[in-house]
């Protein structure tokens, strides 16, 4: 800064006093340079506040986290939650599922993860209900809903298909079901987020 | 003139947009080598700062407004939340809410200037009615901005100024409720005033260009009042005048930033942060500074529809002004007799303004009155007749000439008045 606001007197006497040009293009152009570099940062901080008004505001960010009570769920049995503004299923699974999710192969899998890496408490699986391809929310909470070719569910948008482990098995979706951060605060108590 | 447009910028890409659109052309002719009077005071900075304020309330404006609620329900929640909670969201309200005032402050030095400099007189007569189209643009959009947040003063603040419109007879009462769209101030009137005040800044910029294209023709006036005569007395906008607005934008933005960042309120009023309440009115209630003037020449009269005439008469009387007054020359500076009056103008417009500001009783009833006589004598008589009273001093016969040579020196000749003999 004090570069900038001391050169423009050397500059301009420069210029001035000797008239010639091979000395005061360059200081012109250092001018120039220097005034528009001060310029640049002065409107990029004053854009900065406008950009970041548009993230998520201080209560949004306090929203982010969501307390679940999993007792009422019995086995076979899914609900969902809302984390985020976003659907978070949450399935008591039962043994046959397990078995099912732990038996395929991972070369099987477009995605490879294995079961074990997408729980932390084995019956209960916690994953964003919202499907990787564009973003619709998946069947398959419901009894009467379709859940797909692998028993876990079906995005009716385009047609793509998870597994009891909410790993992508067919279709149009690129990867698994997202697994959201979580803790089991008790035995019967979650905290998604 | 079909076909394209012959262009020699070098750059290729730009030569071919130049020569089907030929903007950049004209960007550097009424921009980059526009001759100005070389001249100028830092008066002549004004324009542009109102410029560099319209885009600064349009930018903190179309942010605010991703946040803000018009609903009467939420609306005052709504802002708080942009104070508390939106990332720089009180920056953002405080700019927006201190640029409506740094945007008069300018604009009242602008008129100013104008009035004291003879900017009105001809041929810059549409020019200066463009300009009290602006004015009135911004009173308007200023007013419906302040009840956006829909604190007490918002809420009655809304209700006195709608109910002005009740004083006109026979359809005064149709007006105010096709105003409010019902019987009181409600989520409709909300609604519209929000719809509005975006709507308004947009057709303001429209009346800006077009005060900028009737400037290009006329050219600038200057602080001699007298046209340039050639090409001794202009230089180019560019560096030249750039180079000087930006030396006033720095002193503008110091005094924007002073409010914004350590007295954002001191131009406010605390009943504002009170949620509106139509049951309830705050005791002493009273508009922003910029609309004290007229508060008080609409206070100064003792009859409610005279009164209101007198206020809007305050800014119509601006409209005819290029032809109240008679003297054909523009400065004050060589109007010995016009310019003691133009500064008792200055003092009426600062009296009225706090006059304004008061309860309306004891003396300031008396100053706003005096006030508000002096107003209007000045633009209907005083304007009129000192310009054929009075004998101007000598003009200068050119811009160049005081300073190379081969005329009378305006600060000389000033204090050797040639009086009417």
């Amino acid at each position: 800064m004090a570069d900038a606001t001391t050169a423009p007197s050397h500059a301009v006497a420069g210029h001035g006093g000797h008239g010639g040009h091979a000395d005061g293009v360059p200081k012109r152009d250092f001018l120039k340079l220097t005034a528009g570099a001060m310029a640049a940062v002065g409107a990029g901080a004053f854009a900065w506040p406008f950009i970041d008004s548009m993230n998520p505001a201080a209560d949004v960010l306090a929203l982010s986290t969501t307390v679940v009570d999993i007792k009422p769920i019995v086995e076979g049995q899914a609900i969902t939650v809302v984390w985020r503004g976003k659907p978070v299923f949450v399935r008591h699974r039962t043994p046959k599922e397990i078995e099912e999710a732990r038996t395929v192969a991972l070369s099987a899998l477009p995605d490879p993860q294995t079961d074990q890496s997408r729980v932390q408490k084995t019956p209960w699986l916690i994953v964003v209900g919202i499907c990787t391809h564009l973003g619709c929310v998946p069947l398959g909470q419901k009894p009467t809903d379709p859940r797909g070719d692998y028993g876990g569910w079906f995005c009716p948008c385009h047609g793509s298909h998870y597994d009891t482990s909410g790993r992508i098995r067919k279709g149009p979706a690129p990867t698994n079901l997202v697994v959201p951060a979580y803790a089991f605060l008790t035995d019967t108590t979650v905290r998604v987020g | 003139m079909v076909g394209l447009h012959k262009s020699d910028i070098p750059n290729p890409v730009l030569r071919w947009i130049d020569e089907r659109m030929p903007v950049i052309t004209l960007m550097q002719k009424e921009y980059g080598s526009f001759p100005t009077p070389k001249n100028f005071n830092y008066f002549w900075n004004f324009g542009a700062l109102a410029m560099v304020n319209l885009v600064v309330m349009f930018i903190t404006g179309i942010v605010l407004a991703m946040h803000y609620t018009p609903h009467v329900n939420y609306a005052f929640d709504s802002v708080e939340r942009i104070m508390r909670d939106v990332n720089y969201g009180w920056l953002i309200r405080y700019i927006h809410m201190n640029g409506a005032s740094m945007f008069f402050i300018v604009v009242y030095i602008h008129i100013l200037r104008g009035l004291y400099y003879g900017s009105y007189k001809n041929p810059r007569e549409l020019l200066w009615i463009l300009g009290v189209v602006i004015l009135l643009l911004m009173m308007a959009t200023a007013f419906m901005g302040y009840v956006l947040p829909w604190g007490q003063m918002s809420f009655w603040g809304a209700t006195v100024i709608t109910n002005l419109f009740s004083a006109f007879p026979l359809v005064g009462e149709s007006i105010v409720t096709w105003l409010w769209g019902g019987f009181s101030i409600d989520n409709a009137t909300l609604n519209r005033f929000f719809s509005l005040h975006y709507l308004l800044p947009f057709v303001i910029a429209g009346v800006v260009f077009l005060h900028v294209v009737a400037l290009h023709i006329t050219g600038s006036n200057n602080p001699l009042g007298i046209d340039p005569k050639g090409p001794q007395d202009t230089i180019p906008f560019h560096p030249y005048y750039t180079i000087k607005d930006s030396v006033g934008l720095g002193v503008y933005a110091m005094v924007f930033a002073f409010l914004v960042f350590f007295a954002p309120n001191y131009l406010g009023h605390p009943d504002n942060y009170t949620p509106a309440n139509p049951l309830v009115t705050p005791p002493h209630i009273v508009p922003e500074w910029y609309f004290m003037p007229y508060y008080a020449i609409l206070r100064a009269v003792p009859d409610k529809l005279g009164g209101v005439l007198l206020m809007f008469g305050s800014i119509m009387v601006l409209f005819v002004l290029p032809w109240l007054d008679t003297s054909p020359v523009r400065s004050m500076r060589f109007r010995p007799l016009a310019r003691p009056f133009f500064f008792v103008f200055v003092v009426a417009c600062v009296v009225l303004g706090y006059g304004g500001s008061r309860p309306p009783e004891g003396i300031w009833v008396v100053l706003s009155r005096v006030g508000t006589a002096y107003y209007f004598l000045y633009f209907l008589v005083i304007m009129p007749v000192l310009g054929k009273l009075e004998r101007p001093l000598p003009l200068p016969e050119s811009i160049a000439a005081p300073v190379l040579g081969g005329g009378p020196l305006p600060a000389g000749a000033a204090q050797q008045p040639m009086e009417k003999a």
